[in-house]
């Protein structure tokens, strides 16, 4: 299955974005995620299944002003 | 001075970006006071540890954190990363940034305060950056909004109080609402200009880090931030456009002829 994680593209064999994010490298990472322009919460990750062409954001804290 | 019942004993907020290092940045809070500062969130690939370090960092400083939304051009990306900064940072507290022009980087007052009210819904605490018109303050604060935040001028733009009447006019009609003018400010004069018209905080970044020494500036925008404010509560006094004697003129020795 390939998706848009961060604007790139990924192939991706696992179907839920909790799973997917582990495959990416993201497991224990404080990070906040959205798909397809909706934010995702941590606790619905799990339960949140992935299709082809589906867009991923993850984000980390950064410096703002 | 208080935003959303929490105390605080600063009236500086201190943006944490551009600063030449971490320890610089480390220091200019320090000195400057600052109990709260802005930070923001950026896409992180799953290699990367750049976000990871600097919470931990930011953790360390024990200060609280106001997430900001900045680069949203939508009520629906502001609205999104507003969801995201929640759950990363554990804070309700939101600096809403939306964005219509990339060379002022105005705000989107309409979106602004449409996204403002779908946030204050569902329990975040906004701290909108808007201009000072009075009518988009209104609403905002319809919208759920306890305090404001008019720029002084284009974020970055170092040009101070760009309209003084307009930041005097806002505070003026909402005397109760804490203000924070957020953006635009150069140099520790135009800080206690703010604090002079009764502003309640303000909001610099750029001014501080991108000075020559940023902890020595910090410094100098905590101290005006202060003479500003026990200025304002001294109650100045009213330009006039005459010249009053300061020295008594009564009991002068006629000395002419």
């Amino acid at each position: 299955m390939r998706i848009l994680v961060n604007g790139d593209q990924h192939d991706v064999k696992l179907r839920t974005l909790a799973l997917a994010l582990e495959e990416l490298g993201y497991r224990d990472k404080k990070i906040a995620t959205a798909v397809n322009g909706r934010f995702v919460a941590a606790a619905q990750r799990p339960d949140t299944p992935l299709s082809d062409g589906d867009r991923v954001e993850v984000v980390a804290p950064m410096q703002g002003g | 001075m208080s935003f959303y019942g929490v105390e605080l004993s600063s009236r500086l907020l201190l943006g944490t970006a551009r600063y030449p290092s971490p320890k610089i940045l480390a220091e200019a809070i320090k000195t400057s006071g600052a109990e709260v500062v802005t930070v923001s969130l950026r896409r992180e690939a799953g290699a990367e540890r750049g976000g990871q370090s600097f919470w931990s960092f930011i953790r360390g400083l024990g200060v609280r954190v106001l997430p900001n939304t900045a680069g949203c051009h939508t009520v629906n990306e502001a609205v999104t990363t507003a969801h995201m900064a929640r759950e990363l940072f554990d804070t309700p507290w939101i600096k809403l940034e939306v964005i219509r022009d990339d060379e002022t980087l105005q705000p989107d007052v309409f979106g602004l305060v449409e996204a403002a009210r779908v946030l204050a819904d569902d329990g975040f605490e906004v701290f909108p950056y808007t201009t000072e018109d009075l009518a988009v303050a209104d609403r905002l604060i319809e919208a759920g909004c306890r305090v404001l935040m008019p720029w002084g001028a284009p974020i970055g733009s170092a040009r101070g109080l760009n309209n003084l009447y307009g930041l005097r006019a806002l505070r003026a009609h909402f005397p109760e609402v804490p203000l924070v003018v957020d953006a635009g400010l150069g140099v520790p004069s135009h800080a206690s200009a703010a604090m002079e018209l009764g502003y309640d905080a303000v909001l610099l970044n750029t001014a501080v880090a991108e000075a020559g020494d940023p902890v020595a500036m910090a410094k100098a925008f905590a101290l005006a931030i202060e003479a500003g404010r026990l200025a304002f509560a001294a109650r100045p006094l009213e330009p006039r456009d005459m010249a009053v004697p300061s020295t008594p003129v009564l009991g002068q020795a006629a000395l002419g002829d």
